[in-house]
């Protein structure tokens, strides 16, 4: 985004509207969706409230939308660095092993359980941001390798067998509720929280965005590019741990196979969706969250419309197509230049 | 930046890598080193080999082809159900499929050139279109009873090579993937476009200041990766005689891996085929190994493929550094 004529006149205000701008389009693209849903799917917006907590088509993709906006909020920053992490899906699924293992082989304590799949989404995140940072290997390539080995590893954890589990606690994750609202949705408003102040209420963003603007430059003027890199892929790992856990407690099994399978593609939709650039700089977390909110919102209606789960990856490549184009600098030249002649 | 001093180590290490797996299989396992074990080798890993040669055609280019298990796993379903639905006859419908193979795989090259799109997001896209697309065709598995496929292209199309005592049949399969091979590397390397694929994946700035076609190359590029993953679903086809729309998940990442133990670099520029034809025999040999070792479950072979991939790339790193030095 450096090429943006728009950021060398802006202000601080200017730039907050510039954010605020970019928001316009996922907010958009779910109203669209969700105005589709109140006209063709009936009782799509239908919520009653049982036991004390809310039910419907609406709380569900809140719901499941949580999971993959957790996965989506780390990408975000990985990909504000310029860089992207293919290993989410697989780390969803050693983080989901090793809890599973931890509650009913060693019966661990509550704690410990959090404790130990944070600890190796916090450990795979360190090995792919020293794998970007220190040896300096293509983010798509030292992701990819534990992509590739991290279901291995994962299958090493739970010995290839699918483990269940009833561990009431455990269950609570996914299945509890707070204020009416399912747990992942205070999780993932949590972990939006924590990452926005952390970014935003210090230099760490702005840290962020340089090395993604010019990681030369910034290292130039005295940052600590590495660092910065490291944290990202760090972070990226806890958040997909955590939606490991919350993936392990919903399915209330740990399948190393399939926890997880394909969201690093629909978390990198989500973040690219949101507004922010491949090539890194500007990060939006607000919109990734919404983005992932209308890649669950697509697929919901896709089952409502009986279409089934394989065919519904039509749709969405579709709409990845569109969101690229959309972003692609040729386009978005050809656009300004007619909005602006010269 | 010339890497000629150093161009041939990676595939020499590869090489050696694999000279020393096959001898230690040798020495520690009965039977491993017999034809038999060697011609399965080559069966079991053809598909992988003729998708690994249009992978390799991407990474020289600099560029990246994610969609390769989904155009397999459709051209299998697309034979079939050609095949078997349409009554139409097999040579038909397998032109048919390395035909969309080639559309395909050049609308994604177009879409990635003309609008600078990344090209792992574009494929990616082609991914997902594709891999539903197979389920529209057909949603389950579809085999195949007829004949042509069944039995004349499986058997009288093999031809049998004077070696050992009896002489070994090689399937149609591995044909197909020793020619596609070889195919490919005469391309790279004495054709124009070949030439141009390794001078756009070093530095297409350069390439476009030197008045190659870098658009032409880049389309190209893709279009032969397509042709190459539909040419793999042939293959697989032959080779599990039936088509499944959900065959293949993940299998680029078999592919790349392979790439990238070849010695090719993930950057664009260095590597060659027949790197990538010694990365996808070391594939088969790391799983080869953990069938002999019969203990071991199937997973060990993603993290064994996982560190290799590793080990491989640290030596690419450390060539470039001693490179940039010298």
């Amino acid at each position: 985004m450096a090429t943006d004529p728009r950021a060398e006149r802006s202000g601080r205000g200017r730039a907050l509207l510039a954010g605020a701008a970019h928001l316009i389009w996922p907010a958009l693209a779910l109203a669209l969706l969700l105005a589709f849903n109140a006209a063709f799917t009936p009782g799509f917006f239908h919520v009653e409230i049982r036991d004390g907590r809310l039910y419907g088509t609406l709380v569900d993709i809140l719901n499941h939308g949580s999971r993959l906006g957790i996965v989506a909020l780390g990408m975000t920053l990985v990909i504000a660095t310029s860089g992207v992490d293919l290993s989410v899906g697989a780390v969803m699924a050693i983080a989901g092993a090793v809890a599973a293992t931890m509650v009913v082989r060693d019966a661990a304590s509550f704690p410990a359980v959090l404790a130990g799949a944070l600890a190796t989404g916090l450990a795979a995140g360190l090995w792919n941001g020293w794998l970007v940072s220190r040896l300096r290997i293509q983010p798509i390539v030292a992701t990819l390798v534990l992509m590739v080995a991290g279901r291995g590893i994962a299958q090493l954890v739970t010995d290839g067998l699918i483990i269940t589990t009833n561990d009431p606690r455990l269950a609570f994750i996914a299945g509890g509720s707070l204020l009416g609202l399912p747990l992942p949705v205070t999780l993932a408003a949590a972990a939006l929280a924590l990452l926005a102040l952390a970014t935003r209420k210090s230099s760490l963003g702005l840290f962020l965005e340089a090395v993604g603007d010019n990681e030369t430059a910034s290292r130039y003027a005295g940052l600590d590019a590495r660092g910065v890199v490291l944290l990202a892929y760090a972070v990226a790992g806890v958040c997909a741990a955590l939606a490991g856990l919350i993936e392990v407690s919903y399915i209330r099994a740990a399948d190393a196979n399939n926890a997880g399978l394909f969201v690093e593609l629909d978390a990198i939709l989500a973040v690219v969706i949101g507004g922010t650039a491949l090539t890194g700089g500007r990060f939006y977390l607000v919109g990734s969250l919404l983005g992932a909110l209308f890649i669950q919102t697509l697929t919901k209606t896709m089952y409502m419309k009986d279409v089934s789960a394989d065919v519904a990856s039509i749709p969405k490549a579709i709409v990845v197509i569109l969101v690229c184009l959309l972003q692609s600098p040729v386009v978005r030249g050809r656009i300004a230049a007619r909005r602006r002649p010269p | 930046m010339s890497l000629a001093p150093t161009r041939h180590l990676p595939i020499l290490a590869t090489a050696v890598v694999l000279a020393l797996a096959l001898t230690i299989g040798a020495l520690r396992y009965e039977h491993f080193a017999s034809w038999n074990v060697f011609r399965n080798l080559l069966v079991d890993n053809a598909f992988l080999g003729v998708a690994a040669v249009g992978a390799t055609f991407v990474i020289l280019s600099g560029g990246i082809d994610l969609s390769v298990g989904s155009v397999v796993a459709f051209t299998s379903i697309l034979i079939a159900s050609l095949v078997e639905h349409r009554g139409q006859h097999a040579l038909v419908a397998i032109a048919v499929a390395l035909a969309f193979g080639v559309g395909f795989g050049a609308a994604q090259g177009a879409l990635i050139h003309a609008f600078r799109l990344p090209a792992f997001l574009v494929t990616l896209a082609g991914m997902f279109l594709v891999r539903g697309l197979g389920f529209v065709i057909h949603p389950q598995s579809l085999g195949i009873r007829d004949p042509f496929i069944a039995e004349t292209l499986n058997e009288s199309a093999s031809f049998t090579l004077a070696l050992g005592p009896r002489g070994i049949a090689i399937p149609l399969t591995v044909d197909i993937f020793l020619l596609a091979v070889a195919t490919a590397a005469v391309v790279l390397n004495f054709t124009r476009f070949g030439r141009a694929v390794y001078a756009v994946g070093d530095d297409e700035h350069s390439a476009l200041l030197m008045g190659l076609p870098v658009a032409r190359t880049r389309v190209g590029v893709y279009a032969v990766a397509g042709l190459c993953s539909a040419l793999a679903g042939v293959v697989f086809t032959l080779y599990q005689q039936s088509g499944d729309p959900a065959s293949c998940k993940g299998f680029e990442l078999d592919a790349i891996a392979a790439v990238v133990m070849g010695g090719t670099l993930l950057r664009g520029g260095v590597g060659s085929v027949l790197g990538s034809t010694l990365g996808v025999l070391l594939f088969g040999v790391i799983q080869m190994f953990i069938t002999f070792e019969g203990t071991l479950s199937s997973w060990w072979t993603r993290i064994v493929v996982g560190a290799f991939v590793l080990v491989f790339l640290m030596i690419q790193r450390a060539l470039l550094a001693s490179t940039q030095r010298a």
